[in-house]
């Protein structure tokens, strides 16, 4: 074994080492969950609520149990455990008995010998309902009669700052800009459906393999409602076909084990892409209002702003979700005086909870546009306006958090705004428009703008999560036990490449399939955090095995077994102070875009980004993150929108939510990735996560791109071409 | 009802219900789970196929009408069991994929484009896989991927 300092392996960290999944992966042999197959096995389908609320009257099983082949129809009365589940509090039922709160919502599943009977007999259970007035209004709800024993309002926060009732002086010239900003639902919208195959154990437990972000909270919900031991329920990691938040909830784990458990039999289900859009959280739409005050050189004196985020019917993540978009509602500045009040409330629409992001993808619209706001107001230059108040290390947040770590926001702004614009498009095809070519040239106006955005890594609040990983090294084959989810990001090319770091490059290195059988938890595949968690276990692992073999070289066998933990943080009090959250990434994007005002439509024409990472651990995977999670913030300010009409989703499939296409999106441009090494322990090798980061500021980027265009306010995203062509404020 | 197709160089007679998707003959009957389903609605080209040596969205087809016909599939592509076609190889080496659900069908869409245009731009690369959706990559890699192959036989 060698040193491991400065070395700079083929093998290891800082190579653009290639994903030890991709050759399964090009060849059509990788299994995803919707591949699982057993002998015998039984397929399975949901009956879901056509209302957004109603009272059930009555559920009449008779028909589908009759129905040749159908081998088990579960109702709430078949949970033998806990009838409800949920991230953070258990409020949503595995199966609606006396309500349904959402169009949607299980009532029923059944087991059959092939999925059309499933199908068929779920469409042959009569529910009687009394159908009641939905509540869609997140506003509505605050006041509004509960739709829940535990109550409408999911969380409500305060962050007060400095001196909260400070003012602004407008006889020394200070300025003040109000502004109003709202976001759509978007959706996750992976390419692989929800999709997974229980089957029955010997000891009378159940094994689950599944496309999941979070083994262990799996387990943990599907043994409460099965009320088994969690030792008997065994999660395994199935091939996931992307996630984005979309998989940190239960959707189908729980209905899977208990047909399973039921009928004795491996029972499959996937979901098709319209039950997908009806199985799984979405992205928080968000009210948002700001008040910005600043001194005439552009100083900012004080924010206030008032949240609004409609969780739909359960709580999921929302109290998390909230958190994250009031601490980070300023954005990535400095703001001596805060007032910040937050609400995550229960409305009869689809249930929100975890996309990438999280929170404060929405409130970068909100404080980007009032850093425009403000810029013009002042008469200044916006990209001058956000490099005299962005935050340095050292600085306080909003929280009263000192930043202890790196936080290049001004390096990485003028990164982006010195990168070089592009020309004009040549051909029509590049005109707003497209293939349909209904664009004149000469129509066209083009805008250019920034943004910037920041976001907390791994969990806060005081919910110190912890990640755990083995290592056994035999016969120079070290064998690596981590229960994280690959959902797509690479995590399993960083293992081998921090193993090989720390214990050399002719080591073979051995991932085992992910599973709660033989590791603790990993947490969850969400907020930044694996590489920093998983990465950071497996390499003090790693480290724990060179420092045996240094002491004694001459064992056969070497084993290692660590739990990770972050810096410990704290909760927030009443003022919404603390210390709450362990490190931060911060990203900016720049976006040139064309609009044919006269049509509403648009082209990206140009998105250039930077980012800091901490320390670089694999550039070619880096860069994909940057690409992917761009692209998916565009998306959200461009097109993607679950559009909801009395609280039924009126486009869940792809014909009719869009997201990005190959020829919507420019080639992204990289201004540049800073590395400073995080100091907090445990980051590995100074690594932060960075899938978040791309998919907060690009979108608002976009979007103020659009408004320097057309000079419209547009305050709300995604826009839509009649926000522009038919705007009343647009000027022929 | 039998239809004969051969698929991937083998032969294949099966008796199907004339209402199965040629996806679900591929994926279920013949047990190729390689080529996958992502929308059911032909928005999004994961199930892609070469149909006669052409990209053909594998949902859009009926078993029945590809009756006599040759289908390629991801796992037909590779000259051998040890070697990449140079798609995939591409594909590979751009790191054009992350959870990879789309890429066996974004590899075959791809090779298509090449063979209808060999040497393509950008911009061609992107309007020519317009009709495959990609949530992870931001597609930045894969038209680097594709534009690589075309180098290196990847029309083959």
């Amino acid at each position: 074994m060698s040193t491991v300092t400065g070395r700079r392996d083929r093998r290891g960290v800082g190579t653009g080492a290639a994903r030890p999944d991709g050759i399964p992966k090009v060849t059509g042999e990788f299994a995803y969950s919707s591949d699982l197959w057993e002998a015998g096995m039984l397929w399975g389908a949901t009956l879901r609520s056509p209302h957004p609320s109603a009272r059930i009257i009555s559920i009449d099983t008779t028909a589908a149990v009759a129905m040749p082949g159908v081998r088990a129809v579960l109702t709430a009365d078949d949970v033998p455990g806990r009838p409800t589940y949920g991230l953070e509090v258990p409020d949503q039922p595995v199966f609606a008995s006396d309500v349904v709160r959402y169009v949607g919502e299980p009532i029923a599943a059944v087991a059959a010998d092939h999925y059309d009977i499933a199908r068929r007999a779920a469409a042959a259970i009569v529910v009687t309902y009394d159908v009641l007035d939905p509540l869609l209004d997140p506003e509505a709800s605050l006041t509004a009669e509960p739709l829940h024993p535990d109550g409408n309002v999911f969380r409500h926060m305060v962050i007060r700052h400095g001196d909260p009732d400070a003012v602004g002086d407008p006889a020394a010239g200070d300025i003040v800009v109000e502004g109003t900003y709202e976001v759509g639902m978007q959706d996750q919208a992976p390419l692989g459906t929800e999709s997974g195959l229980a089957k029955p154990t010997a000891d009378g437990g159940v094994e689950l393999r599944i496309g999941t972000q979070w083994l262990h909270v799996d387990r943990d919900q599907i043994a409460a409602s099965l009320d088994l031991d969690p030792d008997l329920v065994q999660v395994e990691l199935a091939g996931v076909g992307g996630a984005f938040g979309a998989r940190e909830d239960v959707s189908l784990q729980i209905h899977l084990c208990l047909l399973a458990k039921r009928t004795g039999r491996p029972v499959k289900m996937i979901y098709g892409r319209e039950e997908s859009f009806l199985g799984h959280v979405h992205r928080h739409p968000a009210r948002m209002w700001f008040r910005h005050t600043a001194k005439a050189d552009g100083t900012l004196v004080k924010v206030e702003a008032k949240l609004l985020f409609d969780g739909g019917a359960y709580c999921s993540s929302s109290p998390a979700v909230l958190a994250n978009a009031t601490c980070f509602a300023g954005g990535p500045y400095k703001i001596p005086n805060a007032v910040v009040e937050g609400s995550a409330v229960r409305t009869n629409n689809p249930p929100c909870g975890a996309m990438r992001g999280f929170g404060s993808v929405q409130v970068c619209f909100g404080h980007e546009g009032q850093m425009d706001k403000l810029a013009a107001a002042l008469g200044m230059d916006p990209v001058e306006l956000r490099l005299k108040n962005a935050l340095a290390p050292g600085d306080r947040l909003i929280t009263g958090q000192r930043l202890d770590g790196a936080a290049p926001v001004a390096a990485l702004i003028e990164a982006v705004a010195a990168s070089p614009l592009p020309g004009e498009v040549d051909g029509p095809m590049g005109l707003p428009g497209g293939p349909g070519r209904t664009t004149q040239a000469g129509d066209v106006r083009r805008g250019v703008a920034l943004a910037v955005g920041f976001k907390n890594l791994m969990f806060s609040e005081g919910y110190d999560d912890s990640a755990a990983a083995k290592i056994r090294l035999f016969d120079g084959v070290a064998t690596v036990s981590t229960a994280c989810a690959e959902v797509g990001q690479g995590f399993v090319t960083l293992v081998h490449q921090i193993v090989h770091e720390v214990l050399g490059d002719d080591i073979e290195v051995v991932l085992n399939t992910a599973s709660t059988t033989d590791v603790g938890s990993a947490g969850s595949t969400s907020a930044s955090r694996q590489t920093w968690m998983s990465g950071g276990a497996v390499k003090l692992a790693a480290d724990d095995i060179k420092a045996q073999v240094d002491l004694d070289p001459d064992r056969a066998e070497y084993l290692a077994d660590v739990v990770h933990q972050h810096t410990p943080t704290t909760p927030l009090d009443e003022n919404g102070q603390g210390e709450p959250h362990v490190s931060f990434t911060f990203a900016c994007h720049r976006a040139v875009v064309d609009v044919d005002p006269e049509l509403g439509v648009l082209r990206l024409v140009d998105l250039v980004t930077s980012q800091e990472v901490g320390k670089i651990l694999n550039p070619v995977q880096l860069l994909g993150q940057l690409e992917g999670g761009a692209a998916q913030g565009a998306g959200l300010a461009l097109m993607e929108e679950i559009v909801l009409e009395g609280g039924h989703i009126k486009n869940p499939s792809f014909t009719d939510y869009l997201i990005p296409t190959s020829f919507d999106l420019p080639e992204l441009r990289v201004a540049a990735i800073i590395e400073e090494p995080e100091p907090h322990l445990g980051a590995p090798f100074g690594a932060k996560g960075v899938g978040e980061a791309p998919t907060i500021s690009s979108g608002a980027a976009v979007i103020a791109a659009i408004r320097a265009a057309t000079g419209l306010e547009l305050p709300r995203v995604p826009v839509r071409p009649s926000d522009i062509a038919l705007s009343p404020d647009r000027t022929p | 009802m039998n239809v004969t197709v051969t698929v991937n160089g083998e032969q294949r007679t099966e008796d199907v219900e004339p209402r199965l998707l040629l996806v679900h003959f591929i994926r279920e009957v013949l047990g190729l789970t390689g080529t996958n389903v992502g929308c059911d609605t032909s928005s999004c080209g994961a199930c892609s196929v070469h149909l006669n040596g052409e990209a053909v969205k594998s949902c859009t087809v009926l078993a029945v009408q590809a009756d006599g016909c040759h289908v390629t599939t991801i796992e037909g592509l590779a000259p051998s069991a040890d070697e990449l076609h140079p798609m995939q190889q591409a594909f590979r080496e751009h790191h054009g994929l992350q959870c990879g659900f789309c890429t066996p069908g974004m590899v075959m869409a791809a090779t298509s484009l090449l063979r209808e245009i060999p040497d393509p731009t950008e911009r061609q690369v992107r309007e020519g896989l317009e009709g495959n959706l990609c949530r992870c990559t931001g597609y930045h890699n894969i038209v680097e991927a594709v534009l690589a192959a075309a180098k290196t036989g990847g029309a083959q």
